[in-house]
This record gives C-alpha cells, sequence and structure tokens, in this order.
C-alpha cells in the first residue's frame, strides 16, 4: 500500500503490516537486569526523599530502589504494590517528568533524574511475571461496599476494600475493566494487553466481584446502592467530552479524541482503522497529543495539533510535546477553531489567531485553514449525572473523598481536587477505601 | 515471613541487625528513633567513667570514595562517648523501658583495675539493660591512655578484665576485638578463656585516608595535624569477613557466638556475616551513610532471600559457611575452570584484554572488530577480568568435566580430588593411598 502519492481521504491499511507491529510496540520497552542495576545505582537515598513527596501515591521510592539494588526487586515490588496497587500500570503511564523525576536531587544536580518510571515498572514486571500477588485479605467482616467505575480509582479502592476483608462489588458500565487503561491510554503506553492483565493479577485479592456493562443511572441508582450496600464509592470518571460547538461540527469524519482512541485500543488490528491522510487535533492535552501520535504512527502524512492558547499553556508535559514533535505531529499554538468546511465530510478546518488582551482570550481577527480529511476533538471531558452537589465541574468531596451525600464517597477524575492521572486516580481511590473502612469498622 | 528474631548469647532481639557503639546510638534521641525505624537492638555508645572525655572541636571524619562519590571507607578520630555517665545511663534506662523488646547493649571502656569495673558494672544493671560490652577495640587516642586496642592486643589484659566482668555481674557479656592485631583467633581465646558469652568484631582499623597536599597534613586536619584514626565502611568488610571466618573455624572458639561489624550496608552483607557464624550484625558507617530507615531493605531482603531458600530462622544460617572455610593447602587442584564470554552481553571496552594481557597470562585475543575471546590454551582461570569486567555476569568461570584435556595442560581432567598435601611438587607431600 505504501507505494505512490498517499491518498486522500479516510483509508485503513495505510502502512505495511511491520510497520504496524513496530510502531505500536513498547515505548520505552523495559529495562534488563544490567541497565536496571546500573540504574537504581544512582539514586541517593535521600532523606525524607522529594520524590516521594512528589507521588501521589507516595510510594518509597528510595526504599524500593534500594531492595532493586540489592537484588530483591520482588520485595521493592512489594513496597510499589503496599502503596499503589497499579503501580505496573503507572510506572508506564505517569508522567513522571511533571512528578518524581522532576523532583530528583539528580535532576537539579545534573539534569538527569533517576529513571524512577522505568525502575519501578522493573520492579512490578518482575513479580507479576512469577504471577505472585503480594497480598493476602483479612478475615471477611461481612460488610459490603459498592464501587462504581472499574478504571483506576475504582479498582484501587476495590482492592484496598477486599484487602481489609470487605465484599465488594464493582459495576462497569463498559464491557471490560480498567477504565481509561483499557480504553484510553496511548497503545504504545501499555501494549500486550497489559490493561486487562494487571485488572486479572489486581483481582486475585479474593473477595471483589465484577459486574460489567452495569451502569448507574441506567441500570441501577445511588439509592438503591446505598440500599443495598454499606457503603458506595464512584470512581466513575468523566464519561462525557466537551464538543467544538461551531458551524460545521457535525460534518463527517469530526470525532471525539477519546472515541477515536477507544476504538484504536479495542481494534484487533491496527491496519484495519481507516485514518485520514491530513489530520487536525484540536486541543493541548494528553488525549491530543496520543489522537494526534497515534494518528501518525497510523500513516497520516499531516498531523497538525492546534491549540487556543501558547505552547507553555499546554497541559500536555514537555516531554510529551517532543514525543509528538519527534512523531512528526505539528504544534500550532495561539489558534481557535472558527467553522469546519466540507461537503458531508469536513474538508478544512478554519482557524482565528488568539491573543491575551486583559486576561481574555481573544481572538485577532486574521484567519487561515487547514486541509483536514479527518478532525479530532480533544477539547476536555465532563461528568456524567449523578444528582450529587459539584464543585466547580466535578462531585464535591471533602477529606477522605466524601460527598455531600451519607455513605457514598468518590475519586478520580470525577471528583474535585487533584489532577487527572492515572495516579491521582489510584491515590483517591486508595484513600476513600481506608475512610470506607475507617467508617465500617466503627471508627466513627 | 521466616523468623529474623534472636536469641544471642541470651540477649533477645526482634531481628539481628543491630546498631554497633558509635555516633548513631550515642544518646536517647537516636536510639528510640533507631528502633521506631525497624532496628532490632542497640549497642550503646561505649561509656566511660566521669570526668567524660572530649573531643576534637574540628573534623572528626575522613573518607574515600568510590565512583560517583559513593562512600566506601570512613576514618575517624572520634572518642568515646563524651557526656556525663549519669546523663547516658538515665536515657537508656528510659529507653529500654520504652522498647523492652529490643536488644541494649552498654559498650564499656575503664581503665585496667577492677575497681573501675566494679564501679561501673552495677550502674549499668540498674539500667535494666541487657547486656554489655567491652570496647577493647577503639585504635585512637583512648589506647594512648593504656584503653580500647591497648588492651585489646594483649590477651592476657583481655582474659583479666573479662573475667572481673563475668565476676561483676549476671549481664551477657560481648567482648568486642579490635583489628590491629597479626592474628585474631588469639585475642578471641583470651576472651573465651576469661569467660565471655560472646565476641562482636571488628572495631576499626588504624588508617589515615588521605593526606593533604598544600597542607602536607593528614586528613582530617586539626589545625595543620592530623592523627591515624580507625577505618569502617564498606572498604573493611573483607578484612571483618575473614577475622570472623578465623574465629569460627578455631575449634577452640567454635561455640562462642560471634556479632560480625565491618561494612555492613545491605542484607547480603548481613546474610555473609551470619554464614561464616556471626548469630547478630551490627552496622554503624551505612546508618551514618544513609540513614537509620536503610535496616528496611536488610529486613525486607534477608527475609526475601531466606524465604526463597528455605530457611526459617536465624540458627538455620548462622555457619553455614563456616565448613567451607579451608586452607590453600586443601584446595582441589584438579578443579579446572575456563573463562567464557557471553559476546551478547559484551560491550567490547577491552578491559578484561588489558587485563590479561598486560598483568596476567595473555589468554585474551582482541580482533579488528573488537571481539574479545578466551584462549584456552593460555587461561590458568585467574578470575582476573570476570573481576575487571563492567558487566555482571558477561565473563563467567565454567568448569571442564572429568574426562575433558585441559588445553592449557595437556592432562586430563581427573574426577578424584587431589590437594597440594599430595603433590608430587610438595616436598612434604604424603604420598596418596
Ligand atoms: C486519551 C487519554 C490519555 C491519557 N493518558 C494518560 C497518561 O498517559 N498518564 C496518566 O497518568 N493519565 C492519563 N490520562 C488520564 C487518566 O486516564 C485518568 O486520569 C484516569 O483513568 C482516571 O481514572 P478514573 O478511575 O477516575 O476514571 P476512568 O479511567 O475514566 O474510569 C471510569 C470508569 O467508570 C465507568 N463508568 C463511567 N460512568 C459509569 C456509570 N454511570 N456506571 C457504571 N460505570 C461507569 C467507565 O466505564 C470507566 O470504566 C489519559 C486520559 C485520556 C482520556
Ligand atoms: C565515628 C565512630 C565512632 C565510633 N565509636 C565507637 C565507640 O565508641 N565504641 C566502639 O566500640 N566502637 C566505636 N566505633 C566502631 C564501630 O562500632 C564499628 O565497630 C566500626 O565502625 C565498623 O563497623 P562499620 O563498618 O559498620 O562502620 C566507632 C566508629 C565510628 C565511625
Ligand atoms: S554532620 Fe551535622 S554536626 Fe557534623 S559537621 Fe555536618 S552539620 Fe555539623
Amino acid at each position: 500500500m505504501a507505494d505512490g502519492a498517499p491518498q486522500s481521504g479516510i483509508s485503513a491499511n495505510r502502512l505495511e503490516a511491520e510497520d504496524y507491529h513496530a510502531n505500536f510496540a513498547d515505548l520505552y520497552p523495559p529495562l534488563d537486569r544490567h541497565e536496571a542495576h546500573v540504574a537504581s545505582d544512582r539514586c541517593y537515598f535521600c532523606y525524607d526523599a522529594p520524590c516521594v513527596t512528589a507521588c501521589p501515591t507516595a510510594i518509597d521510592i528510595p526504599l524500593f530502589i534500594r531492595q532493586i539494588a540489592t537484588d530483591t526487586p520482588e520485595a521493592a515490588a512489594r513496597t510499589i504494590f503496599s502503596q499503589n496497587i497499579l503501580g505496573g500500570m503507572c510506572a508506564r503511564v505517569c508522567p513522571t517528568e511533571q512528578l518524581c523525576e522532576e523532583a530528583c536531587v539528580r535532576e537539579a544536580a545534573e539534569g538527569k533524574p533517576v529513571q524512577i518510571g522505568r525502575l519501578q515498572r522493573y520492579a512490578t514486571d518482575t513479580l507479576m511475571a512469577a504471577d505472585v500477588h503480594p497480598f493476602t485479605r483479612a478475615a471477611a467482616t461481612g460488610k459490603r461496599v459498592a464501587v462504581v467505575g472499574a478504571g483506576p480509582a475504582g479498582l484501587s479502592a476495590a482492592h484496598r476494600l477486599a484487602l481489609h476483608g470487605h465484599d465488594v462489588t464493582i459495576l462497569d458500565a463498559k464491557p471490560k475493566a480498567g477504565g481509561l487503561n483499557e480504553y484510553g491510554i496511548a497503545a504504545y503506553k501499555t501494549p500486550d494487553n497489559f490493561a486487562q492483565r494487571e485488572v486479572d493479577w489486581l483481582l486475585q485479592i479474593g473477595g471483589i466481584s465484577v459486574e460489567h456493562e452495569r451502569a448507574l443511572g441506567r441500570d441501577t441508582t445511588l439509592e438503591q446502592l446505598r440500599n443495598d450496600f454499606d457503603a458506595v464509592f464512584l470512581g466513575i470518571g468523566l464519561s462525557g467530552t466537551n464538543a467544538l460547538g461551531i458551524p460545521g461540527d457535525d460534518l463527517e469524519n469530526v470525532q471525539d479524541a477519546v472515541d477515536f482512541i477507544d476504538q484504536l485500543r479495542q481494534a484487533n488490528a491496527k491496519a484495519d482503522i481507516p485514518i485520514g491522510r491530513d489530520v487536525v487535533v484540536i486541543g493541548g492535552g494528553m488525549t491530543a497529543v496520543d489522537a494526534a501520535v497515534q494518528s501518525r504512527l497510523l500513516g497520516a502524512e499531516t498531523v497538525t495539533i492546534v491549540y487556543r492558547r501558547g505552547q507553555d499553556g499546554m497541559s500536555a508535559s514537555g516531554k510529551e510535546q517532543d514525543h509528538a514533535t519527534h512523531e512528526g505531529v505539528h504544534l500550532k499554538c495561539n489558534a481557535q477553531p472558527v467553522a469546519l468546511h466540507g461537503d458531508g465530510a469536513v474538508r478544512e478546518v478554519e482557524f482565528e489567531y488568539t491573543t491575551q488582551s486583559g486576561g481574555q482570550l481573544v481572538g485577532t481577527g486574521e484567519r487561515f485553514r487547514l486541509p483536514a480529511d479527518q478532525v479530532f476533538v480533544a477539547i476536555g471531558q465532563t461528568l456524567g449525572e449523578t444528582g450529587l452537589e459539584l464543585d466547580g465541574r466535578k462531585i464535591a468531596v471533602g477529606a477522605g473523598g466524601r460527598t455531600t451525600l451519607d455513605g457514598v464517597w468518590a475519586g478520580g477524575d470525577c471528583a474535585s481536587g487533584g489532577d487527572d492521572l492515572t495516579v491521582t486516580a489510584v491515590a483517591e481511590g486508595r484513600d476513600a477505601a481506608e475512610d470506607i473502612h475507617a467508617m465500617l469498622s466503627g471508627g466513627e | 515471613m521466616a523468623d529474623l528474631s534472636i536469641n544471642f548469647a541470651g540477649i533477645k532481639s526482634p531481628n539481628p541487625f543491630w546498631l554497633a557503639s558509635a555516633p548513631p546510638t550515642d544518646k536517647e534521641y537516636n536510639v528510640r528513633r533507631a528502633f521506631d525505624a525497624g532496628w532490632g537492638g542497640v549497642v550503646w555508645k561505649t561509656l566511660g567513667l566521669d570526668p567524660h572525655v572530649v573531643n576534637v572541636n574540628g573534623p572528626r571524619y575522613g573518607a574515600i570514595y568510590g565512583a560517583d562519590r559513593r562512600l566506601l571507607g570512613l576514618n575517624n578520630i572520634e572518642l568515646i562517648t563524651d557526656r556525663p555517665l549519669q546523663t547516658n545511663l538515665d536515657e537508656i534506662k528510659a529507653v529500654k523501658r520504652d522498647y523492652p523488646d529490643r536488644a541494649m547493649v552498654v559498650s564499656l571502656m575503664v581503665p585496667c583495675d577492677e575497681k573501675s569495673w566494679k564501679t561501673i558494672l552495677p550502674m549499668v544493671e540498674e539500667t535494666g539493660a541487657d547486656g554489655v560490652e567491652l570496647n577493647f577495640g577503639c585504635p585512637h587516642g583512648m589506647s594512648e591512655r593504656g584503653m580500647g586496642s591497648a588492651v585489646g592486643q594483649v590477651p592476657e589484659y583481655i582474659e583479666m578484665v573479662t573475667r572481673w566482668v563475668k565476676q561483676n555481674t549476671r549481664m551477657p557479656c560481648i567482648v568486642k576485638l579490635t583489628p590491629n592485631i597479626t592474628d585474631i583467633r588469639k585475642p578471641a581465646e583470651a576472651a573465651h578463656r576469661g569467660g565471655a558469652d560472646a565476641v562482636s568484631l571488628i572495631n576499626t582499623i588504624n588508617s589515615i585516608t588521605s593526606v593533604n597536599l598544600d597542607l602536607f597534613a593528614p586528613e582530617p586536619t586539626i589545625d595543620g595535624k592530623g592523627a591515624h584514626g580507625g577505618y569502617c565502611g564498606p572498604a573493611v568488610k573483607p578484612i571483618a569477613l575473614n577475622m570472623v571466618a578465623e574465629i569460627a573455624r578455631n575449634p577452640v572458639t567454635a561455640d562462642l557466638p560471634i556479632s560480625g561489624i565491618g561494612g555492613i550496608t545491605t542484607w547480603r552483607d548481613a546474610a555473609e556475616f551470619i554464614a561464616l557464624g556471626a548469630g547478630s550484625v551490627q552496622v554503624c558507617t551505612a546508618a551514618m551513610t544513609y540513614g537509620f530507615k536503610i535496616v528496611e531493605e536488610m529486613i525486607s531482603g534477608l527475609g526475601q532471600w531466606m524465604d526463597e531458600k528455605g530457611h526459617t530462622n536465624i540458627d538455620a544460617i548462622t555457619g553455614r559457611a563456616v565448613p567451607n572455610c579451608s586452607d590453600w593447602q586443601n584446595l582441589n587442584l584438579n578443579y579446572v575452570t575456563k573463562a567464557r564470554i557471553d559476546q551478547d552481553l559484551c560491550i567490547s571496552c577491552g578491559r578484561c584484554f588489558a587485563a590479561c594481557e598486560d598483568t596476567s597470562h595473555q589468554a585474551i585475543s582482541m580482533s579488528a572488530d573488537r571481539t574479545f575471546e578466551v584462549i584456552d590454551e593460555e587461561c590458568v582461570a585467574c578470575n582476573l577480568c570476570v573481576n575487571v569486567c563492567p558487566v555482571e555476569g558477561c565473563i563467567t568461570m565454567e568448569e571442564m568435566k572429568p574426562g575433558e584435556v585441559d588445553p592449557r595442560t595437556g592432562r586430563t581432567v581427573e574426577a578424584e580430588p587431589a590437594d597440594w598435601t599430595t603433590h608430587p611438587n610438595n616436598p612434604a607431600s604424603v604420598a596418596a593411598e
């Protein structure tokens, strides 16, 4: 298929079969033992280490790295999992350059942090490859907790609750568990079905049943759950997305970026996914970057991310942006879409340059058009309807993830506070579980 | 997990990891934090009689480093505690009361007369401490006053003082030995004769870590002058391991419990001391370099290794390597190995070649494309290439099977062991049966 000028419009099979394989392989392959030892040797075992403070789940990073250095990666994995049961996924998807590795004192000393993320992967892979689940459940308490959503927040909460001996029922709207680990994260960050393998491994704790394709609001209500269970945890993420709301946004091949990635992650063969020759992605976050990069990896010829503010305003990290440009994605900043043009299917996107004026983002009046066979919209996700009190656009939660409704906790992307990151969701799920556990144990 | 608790010469501790008598155990604040961090026991910083000693007010330490400024050896000129005796005793009592399950051993150093020992021992007993350790090891300052290693270097003194101590207290008595002698078995035997319940070793080794070439003075330099200090840290571990093994192998002291000290930094170091006969281990420099928290790695690592190997408790591994500590003359000369370079792991740095070509047996070849290979006809299996290779596991020693011909000697490898004692070149050899 690769011969000749790339065809305009949307088309599958733009690349040779082996190219797909290479393009969607592990972005950062695992360290081998020697590499792990060299990398671990660089850790200074800092006192009250800044990397630990920077980790939303507060993994004891110096300890686990020392355990790798002394050739006990299994012990290192236990150290990691005791704080973060999704330490395997986090090792692959955390923007470490904005978290632990940014705080590493060797970043300050030499501009080269200890490779914490990759070391974490080395340790967790070692234990998971041995198919060892490092925890045993406490004696059953007879208490029942409903967890809505099997994303990182829900899984983390469920595991911690099960560990304490409670019986957990997870309900999830989707056919597979994992939340965005399964349906959202870039394919090259978590190849080889890792998300499902991790869920299976996590469930080995016992005491957790998962009910797939059971949606809150459709198949049950919050009232019902509060009646049937001793506590309810909501980890429903952000199920809606913002629309462009400009002329032409209903044209064919204008698609939500999250849906596109979902389709990509679930595809049996990446070659089957039709992709445009000229792709435009609108947005400035991780979703925009992932949609753009994966468009390139599927064979799109030109891919442009257009973001309405300056580049330093993009929420995708510098490393993510570099990765995108390295993969041949163009970044265009300070421009907002005003209309999409085409005849049935989209052909062009019209933008207006923007500037800051009196603290406001305003159009300059100067316009330009980009050719586009396909447009991905990545301008933010929204919370589904829960009836709970909100703080801004998310469920209002206090300490321990308590919502304003008795017996209902929430955490992860759907709850107020914290960044929209996998690791934050894990931390909030875990902490809410501890709070629920304290309540169920008659703590108050 | 395996049971890490120990009963060392009657002193119980939840794990074998103790802090050695030194700054980490110098006062209540430190020891409480150490126990909170998970240490199984401490040997309190050495007490003496009042008036208490004083320390220098300039630098006490010198260091040597490995790559990346990793501290490998520490040299110190600190003396015993420089705080009043009663202050220490009060603190020991308070800590022991609050941490009854931890081992509290008190290190002592008083002048070489029975009266001094009779004075201090009841005071220590009164604190509720679990035992005493006699510091016969400090190699600087105190030795100039006839204490520390000045006692530890004279076996008769060790025996005499140990006997006084045993006669004047019910507490278990550990004798801490100095490595600054020629044969470590002699002071250990003397301690044994004197009735010691255990020995601990090593204390620090006489050393000068570096010389300031502007001042022409040893470091650490105090107003232009320096004095030798005591050396410790990872660099001394091999010396300590050998001394521990010597005592464990000696039939006279074979049953004497040993507390192993010297460069212990990780669980593996500790396991090695234990395998050579130590029933507990003590740590100083590693804690001073990295903080109390390192004990977490020691506990998890030792526990994991024991679980993996099916060792259920510390007794099951103590001394397990002692029977394999032999003498040169008993090593099997029919055991033949050859170096093997794993070409997949080799990064072509050429260090093995430099080592073998320049300083050993010219048994490694180098091709134009930097492929390095062992020449079996020349390889004497010295292990130097293995030791200098930067990639662990890249060069290994492969054992030749009986029946194979060693291309270097042309001799067939024999299945039966044979050592120097029966070798024809040995003038004193006894003919094999
Ligand atoms: C494209 C993309 C890429 C990303 N890349 C990264 C990255 O590289 N690194 C990173 O740290 N973060 C990344 N994130 C963010 C990260 O994925 C989220 O922060 C994280 O998944 C939030 O976890 P959660 O459990 O709160 O929600 P989700 O993962 O969204 O899980 C919510 C779950 O709830 C279920 N659910 C929703 N509504 C209902 C209902 N009514 N009834 C029952 N079930 C329901 C859903 O099916 C889903 O399984 C990315 C996000 C996106 C969209
Ligand atoms: C600063 C310093 C002070 C020490 N003071 C004492 C002491 O008062 N009494 C004692 O028995 N040993 C003392 N030691 C020796 C240690 O207890 C220990 O035997 C030695 O440091 C070797 O162990 P290491 O390699 O783990 O440091 C001291 C060591 C250091 C570094
Ligand atoms: S370690 Fe503490 S006491 Fe020692 S020199 Fe540094 S600051 Fe001073």
